[in-house]
């Protein structure tokens, strides 16, 4: 069934994230050969529509406001709001990001619909569109359907591959108008602290420390490491408990779930909270001096030494390597 | 302040996960409250305890649910409600959760409603911000700090990692983050006092609500296991050998670097 779909993009420093990119991807994959509608909400989004229809999107509704420079749930919604009034769509597709997570529910809500939250996959499948997520923290999976009213999901960072961009495509950009008022929740002040450097939900390569890494400075050599590969840091909640380290850093059950495409767990012993948070990334790496920790059991490959030994030699030999590439 | 903490029973986080008939299995587990919802009930009794008024915590669920209601209780909240859908819906969804809440809570007065931002087993985190849109308040989501001033708020709002500032005004709903406070444990004396506390059971006909108002607008057709990972390479020989061979096959094998 050919379906009208309606991709939120999403815009931080002003430029659009990667999972808008891969929202688009799954937009395309749930029009069934219908049409997949960019939306872009903020105060000077216009320029970033290009972007959105050179990976897929074939046309951009964007919905421009001063009082849309910062997310706010309100603001948004009645932005969204009205887009979807003049769009009548058959589905709805966001990241699974702290906008999207936020913003999904108030939609849904306002639509009485159902919403399949942190979908990692999707596919048509006997008649129906089917909608795979972790549950438990990604100790178990299930599939899911829409039995009633509109397609809504909110997709994961980083599992959905975005579709190759092309950038002959082009396609219609139109603005909608929305009143943007009454604005319940004022932002006063953002404090920056996981956004030095690469944002963790998206990295392609993490590096991540445990309570191995003994101490703040502790966490220098991953850092050198996760700049060399243009990588994150995290930690596990060990780290953060003994204030080596931010709690934003902090992946596991409680904490960020992440899927990069390269973990590497440094001094962590491989608590099954912190496996709930990393288990699912495609290739692990651990490196811990306690040949018997739980973390070898979930790793591709392993070395069993001192981290402060390994992590710089990894540093060097990934430098020669990028040098020879 | 007449608060409302919205709480679910979870599995425990040490939980092994097994299948059995399509299911989660249950049998023989150990459950928890939401890590998230203990944040919750924590800052309710912080917030009762510098402004006056009453802590209720609220759960969705089946007469199980009434040990972490009881846990809560001797926590410090007040009073405890179980709706227990046990015998009305067999497949409910985030829909179905928020709008029985919601029909509770609509001529409840709330203040402040406060619910953790996610639960560890379904991991879909829309309750929260769905019964405040149903309700017609605002919210505030993933928060580590809540600061109430008369019937104004001030929020910190965790932003992947990232602190938004919000000022917002009550009556609001928030859901909790990691990092807002520590819960504490039930003291003896409290555990005790608990058993004395309120906890009163409604069913769906108490909300003036059918099964059919209720019905989950999504289905869960299959369950299953991720495929077991295989057990990985240990790098052997001398260390400067293994960091050699370990970048080698990242970048020949693995192909992620």
């Amino acid at each position: 069934m050919a379906r009208k779909v309606l991709v939120l993009g999403e815009v931080r420093d002003g430029s659009l994230r990667n999972v808008s990119f891969e929202a688009v991807a799954a937009g395309k994959t749930a029009s069934e050969g219908g049409e997949v509608v960019g939306v872009l909400i903020g105060d000077a989004v216009s320029t970033l529509a290009s972007g959105m229809i050179h990976y897929g999107a074939d046309r951009v509704v964007i919905v421009e406001d001063e009082k849309l420079k910062q997310y706010t749930p309100d603001g948004f919604s009645q932005a969204l709001m009205a887009v979807i009034d003049s769009e009548s769509p058959d589905a709805l597709i966001f990241g699974h990001t702290a906008l999207g997570k936020d913003l999904a529910p108030k939609i849904a809500a306002k639509l009485e619909s159902g919403l399949i939250s942190d979908v990692t996959s999707l596919e048509e499948a006997g008649g129906n569109l089917v909608f795979t997520r972790p549950i438990y923290s990604g100790k178990a999976f299930e599939k899911k359907i829409v039995t009633d009213g509109l397609l809504f999901a909110t997709i994961r960072p980083n599992n959905i591959a975005p579709l190759e961009k092309d950038e002959s495509r082009s396609g219609d950009v139109a603005s909608v108008a929305a009143e943007i008022k009454d604005l319940r929740t004022i932002i006063k002040e953002v404090v920056r602290k996981a956004s030095e450097g690469v944002d963790l939900s998206e990295a392609k390569v993490i590096i991540a420390g445990g309570r191995g890494v003994k101490s703040e400075e502790g966490f220098e050599p991953l850092k050198e490491l996760a700049s060399v590969l243009n990588g994150a840091v995290g930690a596990s909640r060990g780290a953060c408990d003994a204030d080596y380290c931010d709690y934003s850093l902090q992946i596991g059950q409680t904490g960020k779930v992440v899927t990069p495409d390269l973990y590497i767990a440094c001094g962590i012993s491989g608590a099954i909270q912190h496996l709930a948070g990393m288990s699912n990334s495609k290739v692990i790496v651990a490196i811990n001096k306690d040949p018997e920790a739980n973390i070898f059991k979930v790793a591709d490959y392993g070395i069993v030494g001192d981290l402060f030994e390994v992590v710089p030699l990894l540093t060097e030999e990934f430098k020669k390597l990028k040098v020879n590439a | 302040m007449n608060i409302y903490v919205l709480m679910k029973r979870t599995f425990d986080t040490e939980e092994k996960i097994t299948i059995s008939g399509g299911k989660i299995n249950e049998d023989g587990a150990e459950f928890i409250i939401n890590p998230y919802d203990e944040y919750a009930i924590e800052e309710a009794i912080q917030v009762r305890d510098a402004n006056g008024g009453e802590v209720t915590v609220v759960s969705v669920g089946t007469e199980e649910a009434e040990k972490q209601l009881r846990t809560a209780l001797a926590m410090g909240a007040d009073k405890a409600v179980l709706i227990n859908t046990e015998d009305d819906i067999e497949d409910g969804d985030q829909f179905t959760t928020a709008k029985i809440l919601s029909e509770f809570l609509k001529d409840k007065d709330a203040d402040l409603i406060i619910a953790g931002n996610v639960a560890i087993d379904g991991g879909s985190g829309q309750v929260g911000p769905r019964v405040a849109e149903i309700l017609g308040i605002s919210y505030v989501t993933t928060i580590t700090k809540l600061d109430i001033n008369g019937s104004s708020a001030t929020v910190v709002r965790d932003v992947e990692g990232d602190s938004e500032v919000i000022e917002t005004s009550l009556p609001l709903l928030v859901t909790a983050q990691q990092g807002l406070n520590e819960p504490r444990y039930p003291s003896l004396p409290g555990i005790m006092k608990a058993k004395k506390k309120p906890l009163d059971e409604l069913e769906l006909d108490d909300l003036d609500l059918d099964e059919d108002d209720v019905e989950a607008k999504t289905k869960t057709i299959e369950i299953y296991m991720p495929p077991k990972k295989e057990a990985g390479k240990v790098l052997e020989g001398e260390l400067e050998d293994q960091v050699k061979e370990l970048v080698k096959l990242l970048h020949t094998e693995a192909k992620v670097v």
